[in-house]
């Protein structure tokens, strides 16, 4: 029976880190060289973790399933990662990032971890700043910042549109450092598809080297999973077309909880869907709300070009709906608010599935130019994709999947309920509640990395200097190997007639539909039962071409939708069993009368942690207790 | 719309390749160069076809996975636009469109369209990064940076690292790659104190693994979908000169 202990350090919110630092044992420099770590992932978290734990003289393993590091989705955030540096002299400050995030993530997140997560935030904008990263600057040299959405003060460090692309190759680069060092490995073009647990410790994992087919053994002293999020369960989203769950569902069923599985974002500005075949929502920065006006015609079903619409004709909701926040009102705020008005018939475009997002007042104020300084490269995405210039007419807006607050649960350590297995970055659950701020997760995922993980693994690692290097031979890894080649075989030989996306698409569908922006007791039950139709469905019709021994797509796919039907039960089942709304998660039986979230707190302020029981079985539910000692639980309100 | 399509098929690196016809109908402008593979593998598969074996993953222009040699260009016909972000509008109905991997001796085929870019992380381990540890780093806001130089320096930061430059190049040269990622860091202050040591090291391993010279015809910044300007080569080859010239005076 696992026990949850979340392994919150006593003390005042600002002394908790630094108290719970100095009690964390070290593990001495000879030591380090015997002592192995495999990360998988090699994003912000994962790449900033092998690089720290390499410096500091660990033995590190690391893997992607891209062909090489510098592509992991990390590369594609945009708009900017956060810090508490008040550069702006507007107020801000570690305590102040700290309140933004835990309300933004409406109290469902552990306030020490909220905490550390802020006060880490500096010291990941001095060291990507040595790494060489082209943050924007002003005029006199110094570093730039702008605002993002759900806040009041200016704390946004950025490089244009492409603030993830710079953060992550400087962190690639700190990868190669340690890689020519020969202190990392790199495992490229590997699919980790179970985690090895001896004597219920983690020690290892199996892969299939993607080019070969081969089903590999990987052994180490500890595990630690950045495998990034989720969001991919709805087939159109924002992520990556590989970004998965597989990595840590493998970790799930063999003993990790998985927590606030349902809270998943759902970004309020991506480039609607254009064609029945698409596979991939583009996003569209939430920084161009700072500039960006969102809009729709007042009256319904309005065919008219939106440069024809007089102004009083047009209905900025946001602005109208939340006058303190405006544009800037949170993700969730801002998506439901745009379904809304598309569900009533104001939506526009072919299939009146989007809103406006106009830059014309912008424009006008600051001059072209100064807008294509801020936004240039994403102006360029839309153009390409929609062939439409916004600098023109106003840019077409949609709500789409993108981010996962859910994931593994951990503690305060960061280590899941299995030992020696650690979760860091999207992966885990930990700072963002039941809503993501903007630019708090590059934040996250590099805290976690350099400054967090590498103090806290080293207290595991303290205990395993005696431990010698893993076994691959281990019945344990013979035993993993055995029931991955078996899940393997069983996919090849269906041999049926449907392919692996098309049934991720449907599958998306009714999670889209049902576990979507707006859930229900009724809809949760019903796309149950749909999902359950559809796997079996799956391990009837699944067709997969050419042979498991070489490069098949196909096969990496299947493995991947596979695992999707699982996080998708669990996500509904997390959804039901939730019966309040808050964050990203709106059940519209628990409303205001204003349509906003309504959150129960004196039955629902914890973390849903649940144990895996066996395929469709129901889950175990642990509670996490949310302790709110230093915030006061209020109505989130951007009014 | 309805196309023709000549597709470079081979099984894996030790098989011989050959091109592949094949007529796809009802093809939506709208599709991305990508979904219309997609589309044609799912009619593939269906048929008890193998698929196109192509790389992607972003889908949308930035993490450098992408990369087709569509009608002899890397990236097809439209400037500053990766394969993923070309959208079928850029063709006409009816047309023959031939697609083949990158071409080149320091990329090999792995299976039809996929190749092997590893080659562009050993430069990179060769000293494409600042010797810094994690702590070690000062107040950011100590080190100021003239504007200009920043933005000049995130110019040449945006470097996907797809190999379209490499493609493109009659000698198979990965200069504007390189010079993307010297100049970055020759820029900035941190990156000058190693500034001599990192060109020499990156520009002899890109040699050593088979990249060929640079004879200054710019079809690379001409096909890099990220529009890195040839100027960054002239101030590598800038470094590089004074790199040696001081190890010569043995400074
Ligand atoms: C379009 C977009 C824009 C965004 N913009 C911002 C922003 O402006 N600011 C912000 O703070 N956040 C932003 N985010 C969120 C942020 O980018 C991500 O949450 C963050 O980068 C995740 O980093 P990560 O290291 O956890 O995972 P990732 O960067 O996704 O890396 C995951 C790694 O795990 C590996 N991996 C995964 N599964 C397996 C497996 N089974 N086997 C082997 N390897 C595996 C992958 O190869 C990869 O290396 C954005 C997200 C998206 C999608
Ligand atoms: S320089 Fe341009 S073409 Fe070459 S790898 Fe970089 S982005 Fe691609
Ligand atoms: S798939 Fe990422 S750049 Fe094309």
């Amino acid at each position: 029976m696992i026990k949850l202990d979340s392994k919150i350090p006593e003390g005042p919110i600002a002394e908790k880190w630094s108290k719970h630092k100095t009690s964390l044992r070290l593990v001495n420099p000879a030591n380090k060289k015997k002592l192995e770590v495999i990360v998988v992932g090699s994003g912000l978290a994962g790449a900033s973790a092998a690089s720290a734990l390499g410096e500091l003289g660990y033995k590190v393993k690391v893997f992607c399933f891209q062909d090489t590091p510098r592509r992991a989705h990390s590369v594609a955030a945009q708009g900017g990662i956060n810090a508490a540096k008040n550069y702006k002299n507007d107020g801000d400050s570690v305590y102040r990032l700290f309140l933004d995030m835990i309300k933004g993530g409406d109290y469902r997140a552990r306030e020490a971890n909220v905490y550390r997560a802020a006060e880490v935030s500096n010291l990941v904008i001095d060291h990507f700043t040595a790494l060489g990263v082209p943050f924007a600057r002003d005029y006199g040299g110094a570093l730039d910042n702008r605002s993002f959405g759900g806040v009041q003060v200016s704390r946004t460090f950025y490089a244009k549109g492409q603030t993830g692309q710079q953060c992550l190759l400087g962190t690639y680069s700190s990868l190669s450092r340690q890689i020519a060092k020969g202190r990392v490995t790199m495992y490229s073009r590997r699919d980790m598809l179970d985690v090895v647990v001896i004597d219920g410790k983690a020690r290892g994992i199996i892969t299939r080297n993607l080019v070969t087919g081969a089903i590999e053994r990987h052994g180490a002293h500890a595990v630690v999973l950045a495998t990034g999020g989720y969001g991919t369960v709805f087939y159109l989203s924002t992520l990556a077309l590989g970004s998965n769950a597989t990595a840590a569902w493998s970790a799930h069923k063999k003993g990790a909880l998985f927590a606030n599985p349902s809270f998943i974002q759902i970004h309020p500005t991506s480039i609607p869907v254009l064609n029945d075949y698409q596979c991939k929502l583009t996003l569209m920065s939430e920084s161009l709300r700072n500039d960006g006006r969102v809009w729709v015609p007042k009256g319904q079903a309005d065919k008219r070009h939106p440069n024809s619409i007089p102004e009083e004709e047009r209905d900025y909701y946001l602005e109208r709906r939340y006058p303190a926040f405006g544009n800037l009102v949170p993700r969730d705020v801002a998506s439901r608010a745009a379904k809304e008005r598309c569900d009533a018939g104001y939506g526009v475009g072919d299939t009146g599935l989007s809103v406006y997002l106009d830059f014309k007042d912008a424009i006008a104020k600051q001059g072209k130019k100064a807008i294509e300084d801020k936004y240039g490269n994403l102006f360029e995405m839309y153009e390409k994709i929609t062939g439409i210039n916004p600098y023109n007419e106003p840019m077409r807006i949609y709500p789409a999947g993108h981010y996962t607050m859910g994931g593994l649960w951990v503690d305060y350590n960061l280590m899941t309920t299995i030992p020696g297995l650690y979760a860091i970055g999207e992966s885990n659950f930990s700072d963002h509640g039941a809503n993501r701020l903007g630019a708090s997760s590059l934040m996250q995922c590099s805290g976690d990395g350099y400054f967090i993980l590498p103090y806290t693994i080293s207290d595991y690692l303290a205990d395993e200097i005696r431990s010698p290097k893993t076994d691959i031979k281990h019945p344990e890894f013979d035993q993993a190997e055995k029931e991955v080649k078996e899940r393997i075989n069983r996919l090849m030989s269906v041999n049926g007639t449907q392919t692996a996306s098309s049934f991720h698409k449907r599958l998306g569908k009714i999670l889209w539909d049902h576990c979507g922006m707006f859930r229900t007791a009724e809809g949760l039950k019903k796309g149950r039962v749909l999902l359950d139709q559809l796997e079996e469905e799956f391990w009837k019709e699944i067709k997969i071409p050419g042979d498991a021994n070489e490069l098949n797509q196909e096969l990496e796919k299947a493995l991947k939708v596979a695992d999707f039907f699982e996080v998708g039960r669990l996500m509904m089942e997390d959804a039901l069993d939730r019966n309040e709304s808050c964050g990203a998660h709106f059940r519209e039986e628990y409303q205001t009368e204003q349509g906003e979230a309504k959150r129960d707190d004196a039955n629902y302020a914890y973390v849903a942690a649940w144990e895996y029981q066996g395929h469709a079985q129901k889950p175990l539910l642990h509670m996490e207790p949310l302790k709110f000692e230093f915030v006061e639980l209020k109505e989130r309100s951007y009014k | 719309m309805d196309i023709k399509l000549k597709i470079w098929r081979q099984k894996n690196a030790s098989t011989k390749g050959r091109f592949e016809d094949y007529e796809l109908r009802d093809v939506s402008p709208e599709m991305s160069f990508l979904e219309m593979l997609d589309y044609l593998n799912k009619q593939l598969i269906e048929g008890g076809k193998e698929p196109v074996t192509f790389e992607h993953d972003c889908r949308e222009g930035i993490c450098g996975t992408c990369g087709l040699y569509i009608n002899g260009r890397p990236h097809g016909p439209q400037q500053h636009t990766t394969t993923c972000e070309l959208h079928m509008r850029a063709f006409k109905d009816g047309e023959t469109i031939v697609v083949e991997p990158w071409r080149s001796k320091a990329f090999p085929i792995i299976k039809d369209l996929a190749v092997d870019r590893s080659a562009f992380d050993k430069i990179m381990n060769a000293g494409g990064f600042v010797n810094i540890d994690t702590g070690s780093a000062p107040e950011a806001n100590n080190i100021p940076i003239n504007k200009k130089i920043s933005d000049r320096a995130f110019d040449a930061a945006v470097c996907i690292g797809c190999g379209a430059c490499v493609a493109a190049c009659k000698n198979s040269s990965a200069m504007l790659f390189v010079a993307a990622k010297v100049s970055q860091f020759a820029l900035l202050p941190q990156g000058k104190v190693e500034a001599a040591e990192r060109v020499q090291r990156m520009v002899e391993k890109m040699d050593e693994l088979g990249f060929g010279f640079c004879s200054n015809t710019y079809a690379c910044e001409f096909d890099c979908p990220k529009g890195i300007s040839v100027e960054f080569i002239a101030q590598m080859n800038r470094e590089f000169l004074s790199a040696k010239l001081c190890a010569h005076k043995g400074h």
